[in-house]
């Protein structure tokens, strides 16, 4: 018997870059730059500026479209932070990027006082959101938004695909006062054309409906929701999938409406963040707190730890927030 | 061909290692770097190549090391702020014989000790974690007090990038180090010229980087970070200096030094490499080290 060696694997890659997007997935590229540049277009009192990572979070194609309206602070997020605010009272509505890991820890006192203090009128866009990169935790932001949701007048958005993206600009810059909003960039996954969909600021939104399993989820955690919850129908399971883009404040009110319609549902809030802090946990309290108790409530999330660098599919899997993940442990929780 | 990674010698530097070997040395890193890069395919070896001349000296005759124990009480401390320069510290602790030759082939690869942003609990020889930028020359700091609180004589370096110049926090270092006269804390600023959206002059223009530092109380020197000779003194200096004052080496390199159409490449944070260059990459440093070599 010849015993046939394995093919080499393919080494994975720990890049700062790497797609979300699954393979032959349908993307679109850049969706947030052409968004913002489209409605500057618009709106003259727009302007961007960058920590010098334009390129890495859209925002070239800003500048490529407005170059007069761009300004490069270089690789200062704290400065990008007072110059925002110091444009906002100047009457302009500056766009901030960076990725999300620099905004919310270097800078936080800066967004806290300088901006969200004054309730000015600065949007706040982040890369790099959660678990999207497989370089460490010098750049994987897995908690974020539990940095951000204890500051007062901030609104955060955690958009889910490039859809989302798209049509949250918009709704954002009409809203007057500082926005941070997580940013998928690059080849961005499109998913919620498929549905019967818009983006409304602080609105959660029903996806689809199910008898078993409600999906309460914000970011690309709506896209494994979906996924999952058409993987589930080979094992008899109905899940529901509720979009929550608008992580603060909360549509407590749909979200309650939601678990209340049908009690018996198993809930799962499945964020791309810790399960500290996050999506889950504000759920958690607004349900406690409002008397709406689910017949069990789960939370898929990332671990309190500080994450692995490697591959994102690979980290996915380890941290379960893989489609797969999530599939494998609802049926567990179902089962048990 | 075959490169002897693992010197024999307990000690990998020499303070009188002469410039024909360093520059052996360098070769040697610029060598490893790109092998690691064509492992993934990508990698910031456009960076490696560059800082490769620095590393020589800094880790063949500056740093006082023990390559067979990277934890040595005694050694002097070398600091990588800049996380995605690791593949070049990487290439030179592999050349120092701190990490076996045979781990490049892990490079960047799920559980491997050398993912692409250095950090301190994943390698031997990598002191801190860097990859958010500006924080290592204010750990420097609180090194050089520690050390010298020690009392034990050794030095701490810090390699920085001038992307790393428009942080505050670097300006915050600057001055402590100044005020407490840290004549230990040596910082190499790597002045290549670039940063991810662009050339550093053009992004967050620093005008004359060195006169800068000297405001600040440094003892600054300007140098060809890639001229082997310039660099062997300008560490001397700062090594040797009888002078209260901190110091700093502005080394001035080119991104790509050593393989001449990367040299000549557009240059972005990122310099592409195509999958079919690599070898040819490999191919031209091995011929243009030979013939400055004969
Ligand atoms: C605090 C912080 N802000 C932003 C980044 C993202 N980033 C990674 S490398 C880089 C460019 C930094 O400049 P430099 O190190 O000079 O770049 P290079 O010479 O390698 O092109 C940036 C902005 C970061 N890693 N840390
Ligand atoms: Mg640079």
């Amino acid at each position: 018997m010849s015993v046939e060696t394995p093919a080499k694997p393919r080494l994975k890659t720990s890049a700062m870059i790497a797609s979300i997007a699954a393979e032959g997935q349908r993307t679109i590229s850049a969706p947030f730059g052409h968004a913002l540049a489209e409605l500057a277009a618009k709106k003259p009192e727009i302007v961007g500026m960058s920590a010098d990572l334009a390129k890495y979070t859209d925002l070239h194609i800003f500048r490529e479209a407005h170059p007069d309206r761009f300004y490069q602070m270089g690789m200062a997020e704290q400065l990008l932070m007072m110059a925002g605010a110091g444009m906002a009272r100047e009457g302009f509505q500056p766009w901030l990027t960076t990725y999300a890991v620099f905004a919310t820890r270097r800078a936080y006192d800066f967004l806290c006082l300088a901006i969200a203090e004054e309730g000015l009128d600065v949007k706040v866009a982040c890369a790099l959101p959660g678990l999207t990169t497989g370089y460490g935790p010098s750049h994987q932001a897995s908690e974020d938004i539990a940095i951000l949701r204890g500051m007062p007048e901030l609104t955060i958005v955690d958009p889910c695909d490039a859809i989302d993206i798209q049509q949250a600009v918009q709704p954002i810059s009409d809203h007057k006062g500082p926005v941070y909003m997580r940013l998928l960039r690059g080849k961005v996954p499109a998913v919620l054309d498929e549905y019967d969909y818009t983006f409304e600021l602080g609105k959660a939104k029903m996806l689809r409906e199910g008898a078993d399993v409600l999906f309460i989820s914000s970011g690309l955690m709506t896209m494994r929701a979906l996924e999952a919850a058409d993987a589930l129908r080979a094992d008899k399971v109905e899940a529901a999938v509720l979009h929550c883009p608008t992580i603060k404040p909360l549509d407590e009110a749909t979200i309650r409406a939601a678990v209340a319609a049908k009690p018996g549902r198993l809930v799962v809030v499945a964020e791309n963040h810790s399960v500290i802090g996050g999506l889950g946990e504000a759920v958690a309290a607004s349900l406690l707190g409002s008397g709406t108790v689910p017949s069990g409530f789960r939370q898929i999330g990332l671990p309190d730890r500080f994450l692995d660098a490697g591959a994102l599919p690979t980290l996915h899997d380890r941290y379960g927030i893989s489609t797969e993940q999530v599939v494998a442990r609802t049926l567990d929780w179902l089962d048990a | 061909m075959s490169l002897s990674a693992s010197p024999s010698t307990p000690t990998a530097s020499d303070t009188n290692m002469p410039l024909a070997e360093l520059s052996r040395r360098a070769y040697h890193i610029r060598r490893h770097a790109l092998k690691m890069g064509q492992v993934q395919g990508q990698g910031y070896v456009g960076q490696a190549l560059g800082i490769a001349d620095v590393l020589a000296v800094a880790y063949f005759r500056a740093l006082n090391l023990r390559p067979a124990e990277p934890e040595w009480e005694g050694r002097d401390r070398f600091l990588l702020s800049i996380g995605h320069y690791a593949i070049a510290l990487y290439a030179a602790l592999i050349e120092a014989g701190v990490i076996p030759l045979e781990e490049l082939e892990t490079y960047g690869s799920d559980d491997s000790r050398l993912p692409m942003s250095g950090m301190a609990s994943y390698t031997p020889g990598m002191e801190i974690s860097g990859g958010s930028l500006g924080q290592g020359l204010g750990i420097a700091v609180g090194m050089g007090l520690g050390l010298k609180r020690k009392g034990t004589g050794q030095f701490v370096y810090n390699l920085l990038s001038d992307g790393e110049l428009g942080e505050g926090s670097t300006w915050e270092a600057a001055a402590s180090a100044a005020h407490w006269k840290l004549d230990n804390l040596i910082a190499v600023v790597d002045f290549n010229n670039q940063q991810a959206d662009g050339p550093s002059t053009q992004v967050l223009g620093m005008g004359d980087i060195a006169a800068k530092f000297e405001a600040f109380g440094w003892h600054a020197q300007f140098v060809d970070g890639n001229d082997m000779e310039a660099l062997v003194a300008a560490f001397d200096t700062a090594r040797e200096l009888d002078d209260p004052r901190p110091r700093v080496i502005v080394a001035q390199t080119l991104m790509g030094q050593g393989v001449p159409f990367l040299e000549t490449r557009e240059k972005t944070h990122f310099i592409r490499v195509d999958e079919d260059e690599w070898d040819k990459a490999i191919e031209v440093l091995d011929t243009g080290f030979a013939a400055a070599a004969a």
